[in-house]
């Protein structure tokens, strides 16, 4: 039996916002019925982009309606923009943790209001978009989502991606192309600790410096076409990034990247500057 | 915590109540009788008398000889040591057949000798749980070293035709063994008639503790030990006797045996009224397994558009305990393997819930149950984004 906290259990058996919500204008989905749980959410979202209401009706286990009632909860009353921020991890500590095999749960949760922040942005679903390279043919789990979750988790093995996002679970021949996914992230992210001494300027001080052009001057750039830019990553003079929310998938992704994020770089940090995308 | 007095125990296929007579008659070997049945002297060799009247009620069950019953620690080790002891009395054979549906204890050791460089055959089931005896006798090889089959299933109580069975696995002059853990009490097995080699049973399955069990090994058919030592069980199972569980499983098997035709008409009979009762109030359900092949006791029916854990926590609520083939109960995040080998749609093989009863259940109890179940489905249908799919 799994061991659920109070909180689990009293929003499994009492789910707030369960249901149909009949004047929904944002929908979001994820999962399916062959993964064993599905969670569609609906919103209402008004002309200032604040959430005034929202439903779900989930198919699935205690922690996957657990997890349904949680997000629902955490993101009324905010602003679509400021929902689009909630991780899988906010879920799973509002419930005050989930069992580890179960956080997956809460994944689909984050998915299914990434999916609608897509929507409300009149961007398809992801599926469509199909973005990414799909690793694991069992749970439709793309590279992208396996190091989208294992960066925001700091999930190190295969068996912690299955618990996060299923991938590996059912007939595991995707493991070893898990393993490799996860052998490359950390070792991108290993000479992070290293000091390598560069003219003038140490990898450390790069950093700072790309962190806060990215945060002061990318970001609020970015944020009026509805987009948004994390630093993922500085190794020598390659910068990783991520762009999300409009950015993301969108085909003028590149061009962001190139014309704004690494022409901007280049100019204010170091010229020899190669931006990436994660 | 839940105790007995509030809870409504159906999940008599997971584990049973140990019997209030086993508990009695074990009470003693864990007190003043402590004795080693190996001693030289009269206060440890009494409890070999003990141990031979378990082993006299075991065999009695089986319609076995006593000295065919070989005591093990739980049902696994005997159908682990039954792969084990045909595998290595004949090297040379090095292909073995089995099922999709068996437990975890068999399908574990067929993947060992996978790995070990054997072929396995298994084969598949109908959409009732049923494997087919032609396509058994087809798969039977010069090499074929071992086929093993349950005789009843654990998820869908489904009975395999398993006369027939050995029947054909017997003309071709292959071992048998079974996997008889769900139907010893609960099925009439007569290996005086029935010409298997071996056979597999486990004692928290028929009112015995856990972590007792038997092996039953037709006289005459070679054997190899799977716990090596001792020269307890005549060679065969090393390892000082577990003298109190022994007891236990003896007791067990004689009141299964006293009991068998109340498991079959009584147990059976509120079996069938939770089945009715159910299928009657709520919609969108079905029933998995065979029904004219079927334990007594075991109900396994999917609802729709809901999954099984949530379910089995609704249940819970009423102190009610049930189990399910939902991936979301097994760890495995894909329903189980039985009702997947059924080819069981999605829909409804992650909403399954198995009703395992047991005779100390009442009318009562079921008619419980019958009362809070539509509640709970419709409940749980309410929030599902399936439920609108289903057909009105
Ligand atoms: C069909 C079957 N075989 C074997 C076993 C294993 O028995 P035990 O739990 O005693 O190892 C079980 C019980 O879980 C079973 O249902
Ligand atoms: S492909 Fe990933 S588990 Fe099957």
């Amino acid at each position: 039996m799994w061991e659920y906290t109070e909180t689990v259990r009293d929003h499994f058996l009492h789910p707030r916002n369960a249901g149909v919500l009949e004047d929904a204008n944002v929908i979001g989905e994820a999962g399916s019925l062959a993964c064993g749980d599905a969670l569609k959410l609906m919103l209402k979202v008004n002309e200032q982009g604040i959430i005034e209401d929202a439903k779900f009706q989930t198919f699935g286990c205690a922690s996957a309606i657990a997890s349904s009632s949680a997000l629902t909860e955490l993101i009324k009353g905010k602003h679509m923009d400021e929902a689009a921020k909630l991780t899988n991890k906010e879920i799973a500590e509002y419930l005050g943790g989930l069992p580890k095999e179960k956080m997956h749960c809460s994944v689909m949760g984050e998915e299914a209001l990434e999916d609608a922040v897509r929507h409300w942005k009149g961007l398809p679903s992801k599926a469509h978009a199909e973005e990414g390279r799909l690793v694991c043919k069992c749970f439709g789990v793309t590279d992208l989502q396996i190091i989208k979750v294992a960066k925001e988790n700091n999930l190190t093995t295969v068996e912690e991606v299955t618990d996060f996002i299923k991938a590996g679970g059912a007939c595991g021949s995707c493991k070893d192309d898990i393993q490799s996914i996860l052998d490359k992230l950390h070792s991108m992210e290993k000479p992070l600790q290293e000091i390598r001494p560069v003219p003038r300027m140490t990898n450390v001080q790069r950093m700072q410096k790309v962190m806060t052009i990215i945060n002061e001057d990318i970001a609020p750039r970015l944020a009026l076409d509805g987009g948004s830019i994390e630093l993922v990553d500085v190794d020598g003079t390659t910068v990783v990034v991520a762009l999300r929310g409009a950015c993301s998938g969108c085909s003028a992704s590149q061009l962001t990247l190139k014309n704004l994020v690494e022409k901007t770089l280049r100019e204010q940090v170091d010229s020899a500057i190669n931006v990436v995308e994660a | 915590m839940a105790d007995v007095t509030d809870v409504i125990y159906l999940d008599n296929n997971a584990t049973t109540r140990v019997a209030p007579e086993v508990v009695e008659a074990m009470l003693p070997a864990f007190g003043p009788l402590y004795g080693n049945a190996s001693s030289m002297h009269t206060f440890g060799g009494q409890m070999g008398h003990y141990i031979a009247t378990a082993r006299e009620q075991v065999a009695g069950i089986l319609g076995a000889d006593p000295e065919e019953i070989i005591f093990t620690s739980c049902g696994s080790e005997s159908d682990n040591a039954a792969w084990y002891s045909a595998t290595e009395t004949q090297p040379e054979k090095r292909h073995v057949i089995t099922t999709k549906v068996e437990h975890s204890a068999v399908l574990a050791y067929g993947h060992y000798l996978e790995d070990k460089g054997y072929e396995v055959t298994w084969l598949g089931v109908d959409d009732k749980g049923q494997i087919s005896l032609e396509e058994l006798e087809r798969a039977i090889r010069p090499d074929t070293a071992l086929v093993s089959m349950m005789y009843a299933n654990n998820e869908t109580g489904t009975i395999f035709p398993i006369a027939k069975v050995a029947e054909i696995v017997k003309s071709h002059g292959v071992q048998l063994h079974v996997d008889a853990v769900q139907a010893v009490g609960k099925e009439v097995i007569d290996l005086s008639r029935l010409p298997i080699d071996y056979l597999a049973l486990s004692g928290h399955k028929l009112h015995a503790p856990k972590g007792i069990g038997a092996l039953y090994v037709r006289r005459g058919t070679r054997f190899r030990p799977y716990v090596k030592g001792g020269h307890q069980e005549r060679g065969r199972r090393a390892g000082t006797e577990n003298v109190p569980y022994i007891i236990g499983l003896g007791k067990a098997c004689e009141l299964a045996a006293s009991n068998m035709e109340k498991e079959r008409t009584q147990v059976a009979a509120l079996r069938d009224r939770l089945q009715e009762g159910l299928l009657a109030a709520i919609p969108h359900c079905k029933i998995n397994g065979d029904q004219a092949h079927r334990l007594p006791n075991t109900l396994n029916i999917s609802f729709e558009a809901v999954e099984g854990e949530a379910l089995l926590l609704q249940l819970d609520q009423y102190g009610i305990c049930a189990s399910s083939g939902s991936a979301c109960t097994s760890g495995s995040l894909e329903p189980s393997h039985v009702l997947r080998a059924m080819g069981v749609p999605f829909n409804y093989a992650h909403g399954s819930v198995r009703f395992s009863l047991s005779r100390y259940n009442t009318g009562a109890e079921i008619e419980r149950v019958i009362e809070v179940m539509p509640t709970i489905v419709s409940e749980l249908r309410k929030i599902s984004p399936f439920a609108a799919f289903l057909k009105k």
